[in-house]
This record gives structure tokens, C-alpha cells and sequence, in this order.
């Protein structure tokens, strides 16, 4: 609960004190304090307000000393504003605006494309500099430079903490709707740990993107977006069994799927399909909700699902994108259609995929079903080299050895 | 308020002036740029510069005071683009120092690089 609200308190903390810095040191006391005092005292009626007085208090203490180190009046002039201005009571609408200015800051064109992501991960959802280096894959080091850069450029530039004016959001939008994406996607697929370790996040991106949806209502991509995290986010109980281990699509139990949600995903993405200015997040959202809508895996419309694929890809020309599609098209058609599809790749697109363990997974799937067991059991063993999260690692040597187990008893059988 | 350098880099410094029609029309772009920006009480200063073939580099070896003095002919970097002027832009924050660079005709002829000028006062 604390990681939930830590990003909506950081948000306040970053428009009162003006720096990302100070802000993140006085939310991280204000946990430290509230993991101590809450399991004694109770937890309070309003956390996220408990919270945000602590941090104030906390930043406050900090400035304080700086400007007597410093000893400079335009500082200790400005503390006293600030402390006025901390008085404030906060109110819904505030901390909603108060979290757009955090993501548009993180998001914005100054930023190296590659940082905007991770600072947002960091800020808006609390993720440490390990989860999001497995995000990208690269060392935690690298992306604690990468994220303490952004933020020092945040401050030596002067990038504003607001949500852009009106004529200026068509520019903005594309990176900031990139960004909640990424938000929804590791909180379906954690980077580490069990799958489901961050579902939170899932649920954080819902409400990102429906507070875009709120601010840009005419923008199709916008609900698009919000209409497939919903969709997402209406499996979230059944990926996972019991012990952790991945269920597949196939073998989900789809009455455990919140059915209300995916209707009202399937609703909006409906009323703005109309507009007729299709993007990614519009497909990527009808996929999901004719995966929602089907009553089973057999019963899926795989034909127009494959086809969404092939638009889907004219968007975003993606190893990622490639891979579903090739999984669509084995369902709509067959095995060696899909394993085609994974092979035309080029050698950029090769390279990109070469540390991917569900480009590998996949592959052995096909690669299985067409009987070639020696080339799926190996596309597995690299899989299992790749992978970083406990429940797809479990899940692959589960299927690995199914795969090996079923040619060893075939054998015994024939012999 | 912060004060941002517009540093102007174009091809054409690294060639010269072009035409004497293009040079007349630049300057007459520049004149406008330095209407706008001059009322609004943006401009902190800015130079233009002379073509790089004019340009030497000057480094001292060693990484200390004192070490062997280098000089090269020609701009530190061989680039297709080169600096060829600055503004001195003073702005409330990074957006409007954009605002203001996308202005200068620079930025159409190649690209405005803007960099947040250090204040010492505040140090």
C-alpha cells in the first residue's frame, strides 16, 4: 500500500520543494517513519495524507538546514513561502494534477528517450534501480546513472513541473502514452521476482491512463490505452495458479475474469474505433478484448486476431509484436505458418531478440508441435538461459522437460 | 531568471556567407528573430561568429596549467555543422528557452543547441 501511494505523495513533494531530489530523501523517511509507527499505532484513516505531512515536515527540516548552511536570504525567503504554501490541505483534483506534472516532467523531449521510462518507473511507481534495470536489461549501475543524469538535468535545465498547454499535448503525447504503456506491461510481466510481483503497477497504469483519458477525452490513443490496461487487467487473477507458476491463455479459468471491466474496456474502445484515427494502443486494446470476449481458447477469433497482429505491426515493427503474431497465425492457421513468421526476421531484429526468452519459448513451442523435438528442446535450454523472472523460469523447465519426458517415454514404448 | 546560450550550428558557417541574396535574406530573418525576442525582453546578449576556417583549437597537454600548448587549425570538432553564434536567452525555465530557440532561424537552417548558462551568483 505504501508503493501505491508513494508515487501520488512524491508527486505533491516534487511541486512543493521543487526538486526530485529532496522530494524522493523526504518520501523515503516518511515510509521508513510509517513502517515503524503504523504496525503500533494502527494505520491512519488517510495514508496517502499521513504521508505527505510527514514528508513536508521532513523536506522542510532539510531545507531548513541547507539555507543556514548556505546562509542566503533568498533562500530562507523562499522557505518561508514554502511553508505557507505546505499548509495546503490536498484534495483529489490537486494530487491528479499533481501526478500529470510528474509524468509530463519525466516524459519530457529534453530527456533521453530511454531515461523518461526509467525516471517515471522510478518516480511515479516506486520501483527500485535493480526492478527497473532488469526492465531494460542492462546492469543496475548503468541505469543508476542513466536515472541520477535525468534527474540532474531535471534540475541544471530547468524543466518545468506542469502539464503542457493545450496546443502543446498533440507533441507531448506520444512519449507519455509510451510510458504508461511500459507501466502496464511490467506490472503484467515483473521483471523479477514472481510474475504477479508487481501487479500494482497494473493497477497504477489503469489509473495513468485514465487520468490522460481525462485531460485528452478526443484523443482515440489515449482511451485506447486506458481500454487495453483494463482489458489487462481484467485477467489479473488467473495468470498465475496458486503456487505461482504461469497458467497459460488456454488454461485460464476465464469465470474468473472480471467480465464487467472487459465489457466497459469493449465499450469505450468501441465509441472511438469510430473516429477512424486508428494508432497501436487501439489495436493492442481490440485484441485484448476479443481474447476477453471469447468463451474459449478454441472459440477465439483467431483470424481477425492474426490480422489485427499484421496492423498492429505496421506501428510498431517489434520483435514483441512479431512474436504474437506468429502465435495468432499458428492458432488461425497452423504450426509452420507461425514458425515461418519467427524466422523471416531480419538480422537486427534477430540480434534484438537473441536474450528474449519468450521469443525462444515460443519457438520451442512450434517447433514441438511440428515434431521436431531435438530443435524445440534446445530453443528451450536458451530460453532458460534468458529468463529473469521465478514464474516463467519455472514455467519453461516445466515444458522442457515435458517435451524431453515425452520423446523418453515414446522411446520406451517402441523399444 | 535563468539565462539560457542558444548555441546556432550551421553548415553554412562551416562554407560562408552563400549568395549575397542569401545572405540578405538570413539577415533579414535574423533582424526579425531579434525584433521579437529583443521586445519581449528575452535577449541577454549573443554574438555572431566568423566561418570556421577561421577557427583554432587551442588545448594544453598534461590536464594541468602550464602543459604543452597545442594548437590546431580549424573548430575542435570536424563537423558538417558548426557553431556559427549565440544568444544569450534569459527565460524562466527550459520550455520557454525552447520556445524562443525554435525561433531562430538557426533551427531551420540547422540546429539551435541550448544549454543552461551557470550562475555564480547563486553559488
Amino acid at each position: 500500500m505504501i508503493r501505491r501511494e508513494g508515487g501520488r505523495v512524491l508527486a505533491t513533494l516534487v511541486r512543493l520543494v521543487g526538486s526530485i531530489d529532496i522530494a524522493e530523501d523526504a518520501v523515503q523517511d516518511a515510509v521508513v517513519d510509517a513502517l515503524k509507527r503504523w504496525p503500533a499505532d494502527g494505520v491512519p484513516n488517510n495514508p496517502a495524507a499521513w504521508l505527505t505531512t510527514a514528508a513536508r515536515n521532513r523536506a522542510l527540516d532539510v531545507l531548513r538546514r541547507e539555507s543556514k548552511r548556505t546562509a542566503k536570504e533568498a533562500d530562507a525567503r523562499l522557505l518561508d513561502e514554502m511553508s505557507v504554501a505546505f499548509q495546503e490541505v490536498t484534495t483529489d483534483s490537486m494530487v491528479r494534477d499533481d501526478l500529470l506534472r510528474l509524468l509530463f516532467t519525466c516524459c519530457h523531449p529534453a530527456l533521453a528517450i530511454e531515461s523518461r521510462l526509467a525516471l517515471a518507473l522510478r518516480t511515479l511507481c516506486s520501483m527500485n534501480t535493480s526492478e527497473i534495470a532488469a526492465v531494460f536489461l542492462v546492469p543496475e549501475p548503468t541505469m543508476g546513472q542513466r536515472i541520477s543524469r535525468a534527474k540532474k538535468k531535471i534540475a541544471s535545465a530547468r524543466i518545468p513541473y506542469r502539464v503542457p498547454a493545450d496546443h502543446e499535448l498533440p507533441d507531448r503525447l506520444p512519449s507519455v502514452l509510451q510510458v504508461v504503456y511500459a507501466v502496464i506491461t511490467a506490472g503484467h510481466h515483473s521483471p523479477e521476482g514472481r510474475l504477479d510481483a508487481r501487479a500494482d503497477l497494473a493497477a497504477e497504469g489503469v489509473r495513468l491512463a485514465r487520468l490522460l483519458t481525462e485531460l485528452m477525452p478526443d484523443e482515440p490513443e489515449c482511451t485506447g490505452l486506458l481500454a487495453l490496461a483494463m482489458a489487462t487487467h481484467a485477467r489479473r487473477y488467473t495468470r498465475l495458479d496458486a503456487t505461482g507458476q504461469v497458467v497459460l491463455l488456454a488454461n485460464q479459468d476465464r469465470t474468473r475474469w472480471h467480465h464487467d471491466e472487459m465489457e466497459s474496456a469493449a465499450a469505450m474502445l468501441d465509441g472511438v474505433v469510430r473516429l477512424h484515427r486508428p494508432g497501436r494502443y487501439q489495436v493492442e486494446a481490440a485484441i485484448a478484448c476479443l481474447h476477453g470476449i471469447a468463451p474459449s481458447l478454441a472459440e477465439t477469433d483467431w483470424p481477425q486476431i492474426a490480422s489485427l497482429y499484421a496492423t498492429l505491426e505496421m506501428f510498431a515493427p517489434t520483435p514483441v509484436v512479431r512474436v504474437n503474431r506468429a502465435v495468432a497465425v499458428a492458432q488461425a492457421v497452423d504450426a509452420a505458418a507461425g514458425l515461418a513468421l519467427l524466422e523471416e526476421q531480419d538480422d537486427f531484429k534477430l540480434a534484438a531478440v537473441e536474450n528474449w526468452h519468450l521469443y525462444w519459448s515460443t519457438r520451442g513451442e512450434l517447433l514441438d508441435r511440428l515434431g521436431d523435438t531435438a530443435a524445440a528442446t534446445a530453443a528451450f535450454d536458451r530460453a532458460l538461459n534468458c529468463v529473469t523472472n521465478d514464474s516463467d523460469r519455472a514455467f519453461l523447465l516445466q515444458r522442457r522437460n515435458a517435451i524431453v519426458g515425452n520423446v523418453a517415454s515414446k522411446r520406451r514404448e517402441a523399444s | 531568471m535563468p539565462r539560457y546560450a542558444a548555441l546556432i550550428y550551421e553548415a553554412r558557417s562551416n562554407e560562408g556567407t552563400g549568395t549575397p541574396e542569401d545572405w540578405a535574406k538570413t539577415m533579414a530573418e535574423y533582424t526579425d528573430f531579434g525584433d521579437t525576442a529583443g521586445a519581449a525582453g528575452v535577449i541577454g546578449g549573443g554574438e555572431a561568429l566568423q566561418p570556421t576556417s577561421s577557427a583554432t583549437t587551442v588545448q594544453v597537454k598534461g590536464g594541468a596549467k602550464g602543459g604543452e600548448v597545442v594548437t590546431t587549425d580549424g573548430p575542435f570538432a570536424e563537423t558538417k555543422e558548426v557553431l556559427g553564434g549565440f544568444y544569450l536567452l534569459d527565460c524562466a525555465d527550459l520550455d520557454e528557452a525552447l520556445r524562443w530557440a525554435a525561433q531562430i532561424p538557426g533551427a531551420w537552417h540547422g540546429k539551435v543547441e541550448v544549454r543552461p548558462v551557470i550562475d555564480f551568483s547563486q553559488m
